[in-house]
C-alpha cells in the first residue's frame, strides 16, 4: 500500500520556563497509508497536539523528515508550506480556532478559500451534515461549544483535503453528536479518499477506528514531570 | 481576492471606532492640504488679476501697495489726496484710455463710500463691468444719490429708495455722522470683486458734505450750496487709469515715480499685488508645511491604529495561516486596510475641503469682496488623494511586516 505520510526521526523539544530543553516529540518511524484512518490515544501532555502541529507544518521540527506523498514537507519554505497546507490538510483544532468575527458559513468558506477555491454550496452542505443548517449565519460566540466544534469539523473538511487531522474532534460533544460527528468525518474522508489521523481519549470514538496507536508506543520523548510522577511517584522523588 | 476583501472589510468593521477616527484624521489632513493650495492659488489669482479693470492707480506719494489696497480693494487708508489738475492732465492725455477719479474717506456702517464720476459705470472693459439689478439706475452726478455694491446691499439691507447718511472715516462711528442723506438709486449685480463691498456716490455730493474741506488750491475751501465748485479747489484720493499700451505705463512710471515727487503710480496693479504675495509667501509656506505635517501625522495615526489592533488580531492571523493563508495574503490584508482607511480619509477630505473653502470664501468675500470658488478644479485634488493613499499604504507596511513575520503555532493558543 502507498503511504500518504511517512515520518522518520522526528524530534521536537520546547524550552520551559527554567530554560531547559524538554523533548516533547521523538518519533522514530510512523506511517500512514492512503485512505487509512488511524487514532492516537495518549495521556494529557504526551505530545499529541504537538505531533499534529508538526504534521500540519504549523510547527517546524528540530530534526527529522515528514514525507507527504514522498515529498519532505518539513524542509519546504514557509510560503510553500502554507500553500501545501491549504491544499492538502484539513485540521480540526483541539481549541477549534474559529475566527470570531465571522459566521459559521464564512469560517467554512475561509477553510477552502486559500486552497482549491470557494464552493459555497459545498460549504452549506457540510454545515447541514453537521446539523448546523440553522446556524450558518451565527458567529462563534452565538453558538454552544459543541456547535462550535462541529463548525470546526465542517471547516476542516471544506477543502477536500488528502489528510484530515482531528485533535479531540468530539471532546465537547454529547454521545449522540460525538457518534454522528465521527461518522461524518470518517464518511467524508472515505468519500474523498482522504486519510485520517485522529486524536482522542474517548473509547466510543477509538472503537470506531480500525487502527489505534498509543502515543507512548511511538513517542520516545519523556512525559512531562508531573505525568511521570503520577505514573511512578517513588522513582521521580529519588 | 474576494477572500482578502472579506477579511479587510470584516476587520475594518470590527474596529469601527478606530477605523472612523483614523479616517477622520486622514480626512482632516487631506482636506486642509487641498484647501491650503486651492485658497492660495485662487486668492493669488483673484487679487493679482481679474479684480480690477484698470492698469494703474495714481495717488499721493507713498506706498504703491497702500494705494492699491485702498483704491482697488477698499482696504487700508488712503495715503492722501491729489489736486484736480493732475487728474485732468492724465484724463486729457490721448495715450490714456480711461482715467477715473476716486475720492474716499467716508463709510456707511463700515462699508467704504467711494465718490466718483458716472464714467465708472459707462466704461466697458475686459474686466467685470458694472451691471444693475433690475429696477435701479446709475446715480445722477449732481444729486445726492448712491449706487450700492451687492455685498453691501446684502449686509445692510439697503435697496432702491433707501436713504442713509455717510459717516466720516473708515471705521463706523455714530458720532461721525455727516448730515445730509443719500438716496439709493441702484444696486449692482455681484461682480465677485472688491467693488461689491463699496458704495458709489457722485464726486460733487462728496465735496459738498458738511465737514469736507477742500485744499486743492493750498487754501481751505468749503463748498457753497447752489454754487459750482471751482476746479482748482477740488481734490481726488486716487485716479484709476487704463493706458492705451504698456509703453505708456512705463513712461508714466518713469515720469511720476522716478522724476516726480508729489504722486505715486502703482503700476501695474497686478505686479504690486504679486509683489505683496511674494512678501507674504512665507505665510503660505508655513501653511503648506503645516498641511504636510498633518498628512504625516495622519499616516502615523493609520500606523498606530493598525498596529494597536495587531495584538488582538495575532490569533486571527495565525488561524488564517493555519487554514493555509499565505503570509503574503496577511501582508496584503493589512496594506489594504491602511489603503481603505486612507481612501475613506480622502472622501472625508473632500467634505472637509468643501467646508473649509466655503468658510474661507465667506471670510474672504466679507473682508475683500474677492470671491473664491469652492468647486474650481485644482491639481491638488489629484495629488493630495494619491499622496495620502500612498502615505497611508506606506504606514501599513510596518504592521504588515510584523504580521508577516509572526509565527503561527505560538499565536494559535487561545488568548484570554
Ligand atoms: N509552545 C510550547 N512551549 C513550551 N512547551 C510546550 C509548547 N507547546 C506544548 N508544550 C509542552 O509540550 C507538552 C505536550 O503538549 P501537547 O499539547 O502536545 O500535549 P497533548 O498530548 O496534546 O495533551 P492534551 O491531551 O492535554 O491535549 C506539554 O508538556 C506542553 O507543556
Ligand atoms: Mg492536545
Amino acid at each position: 500500500m502507498e503511504t500518504i505520510l511517512e515520518i522518520k526521526g522526528l524530534r521536537k523539544s520546547f524550552v520551559n520556563y527554567e530554560g531547559q530543553k524538554i523533548p516533547t516529540v521523538d518519533i522514530q518511524q510512523f506511517n500512514l497509508y492512503k485512505k487509512e484512518q488511524v487514532a492516537i490515544e495518549g495521556l494529557s501532555g504526551s505530545g499529541k497536539t504537538t505531533f499534529l502541529n508538526l504534521v500540519a507544518g504549523i510547527l517546524r521540527p528540530d530534526e527529522g523528515q515528514i514525507f507527504f506523498e514522498k515529498e519532505d514537507v518539513a524542509i519546504l519554505s514557509e510560503s510553500r508550506r502554507d500553500l501545501w497546507r491549504a491544499q492538502n490538510i484539513g485540521y480540526v483544532f483541539q481549541t477549534f480556532n474559529l475566527l470570531q468575527g465571522y459566521s459559521a458559513l464564512e469560517n467554512v468558506i475561509l477553510g477552502m478559500a486559500f486552497g482549491k477555491g470557494i464552493h459555497k454550496d459545498f460549504a452549506l452542505a457540510l454545515l447541514k451534515r453537521v446539523n448546523l443548517a440553522k446556524h450558518i449565519h451565527s458567529k462563534p460566540r452565538q453558538m454552544s461549544i459543541g456547535q462550535q466544534q462541529r463548525v470546526a469539523v465542517a471547516r476542516a473538511l471544506a477543502n477536500k483535503p488528502k489528510l484530515v487531522l482531528a485533535d479531540e474532534p468530539t471532546g465537547n460533544l454529547d454521545r449522540t453528536h460525538a457518534r454522528e460527528t465521527i461518522s461524518l468525518i470518517q464518511e467524508v474522508c472515505a468519500e474523498n479518499g482522504a486519510a485520517l489521523l485522529l486524536v482522542s481519549h474517548d473509547h466510543g470514538v477509538l472503537g470506531k477506528l480500525k487502527r489505534v496507536i498509543k502515543m507512548s508506543d511511538v513517542n520516545r520523548a519523556g512525559l512531562p514531570v508531573e505525568a511521570e510522577r503520577e505514573n511512578n511517584p517513588v522513582k521521580a522523588g529519588a | 481576492m474576494s477572500t482578502i476583501f472579506l477579511i479587510v472589510g470584516r476587520s475594518l468593521r470590527q474596529h469601527l471606532l478606530s477605523t472612523c477616527v483614523t479616517s477622520i484624521a486622514v480626512g482632516l489632513a487631506c482636506g486642509l492640504l487641498m484647501a491650503v493650495f486651492a485658497v492660495q492659488t485662487q486668492t493669488y489669482e483673484a487679487m493679482t488679476a481679474g479684480a480690477t479693470r484698470f492698469d494703474a492707480v495714481l495717488g499721493a506719494r507713498g506706498s504703491p501697495l497702500q494705494l492699491v489696497l485702498n483704491a482697488v480693494f477698499h482696504l487700508d487708508v488712503s495715503p492722501g489726496n491729489l489736486p484736480w489738475k493732475m487728474y485732468m492732465a492724465i484724463k486729457n492725455d490721448p495715450h490714456v484710455a480711461k482715467a477715473i477719479p476716486y475720492a474716499v474717506g467716508d463709510n456707511y456702517r463700515g462699508f467704504r463710500i467711494v465718490a466718483t464720476t458716472p464714467e465708472l459705470f459707462s466704461y466697458k472693459s475686459v474686466g467685470k463691468n458694472f451691471e444693475l439689478e433690475p429696477g435701479g439706475r446709475f446715480f445722477d452726478p449732481n444729486k445726492r444719490e448712491a449706487v450700492v455694491g451687492s455685498f453691501v446691499a446684502d449686509k445692510t439691507g439697503l435697496k432702491v429708495g433707501s436713504v442713509f447718511n455717510a459717516y466720516h472715516g473708515i471705521v463706523f462711528e455714530e458720532k461721525m455722522k455727516h448730515p445730509g442723506q443719500f438716496t439709493v438709486v441702484g444696486i449692482l449685480k455681484p461682480t465677485n470683486t472688491p467693488a461689491d463691498r463699496a458704495i458709489w456716490t457722485p464726486l460733487d455730493s462728496f465735496y459738498r458734505l458738511s465737514g469736507h474741506i477742500l485744499r486743492g488750491a493750498g487754501t481751505n475751501y468749503v463748498a457753497k450750496a447752489g454754487e459750482a465748485i471751482p476746479d482748482e479747489y477740488k481734490e481726488v484720493s486716487a485716479v484709476m487709469i487704463k493706458f492705451k499700451s504698456p509703453q505708456i505705463g512705463m513712461l508714466y512710471d518713469q515720469m511720476i515715480n522716478r522724476q516726480g515727487k508729489v504722486a505715486t503710480l502703482a503700476w501695474p496693479i497686478e505686479k504690486v499685488m504679486a509683489d505683496f504675495f511674494n512678501k507674504i509667501g512665507w505665510f503660505h509656506n508655513i501653511l503648506t508645511i503645516l498641511a504636510y505635517v498633518i498628512a504625516v501625522v495622519a499616516s502615523g495615526a493609520i500606523l498606530a491604529g493598525i498596529y494597536n489592533s495587531m495584538n488582538e488580531r495575532r490569533r486571527e492571523f495565525a488561524i488564517l495561516r493555519a487554514l493555509g493563508a499565505h503570509r503574503f495574503n496577511i501582508f496584503t490584508v493589512i496594506i489594504m486596510e491602511a489603503c481603505v482607511i486612507a481612501a475613506n480619509g480622502v472622501l472625508i477630505g473632500f467634505v472637509v475641503y468643501t467646508i473649509v473653502l466655503s468658510v474661507a470664501s465667506a471670510i474672504l468675500r466679507a473682508g475683500t469682496g474677492v470671491v473664491i470658488e469652492v468647486f474650481r478644479f485644482h491639481p491638488v485634488f489629484i495629488f493630495a488623494p494619491i499622496g495620502i493613499v500612498f502615505l497611508g499604504s506606506l504606514a501599513g507596511i510596518i504592521p504588515a511586516i510584523k504580521a508577516y513575520q509572526s509565527p503561527v503555532a505560538e499565536n494559535l493558543v487561545p488568548q484570554s
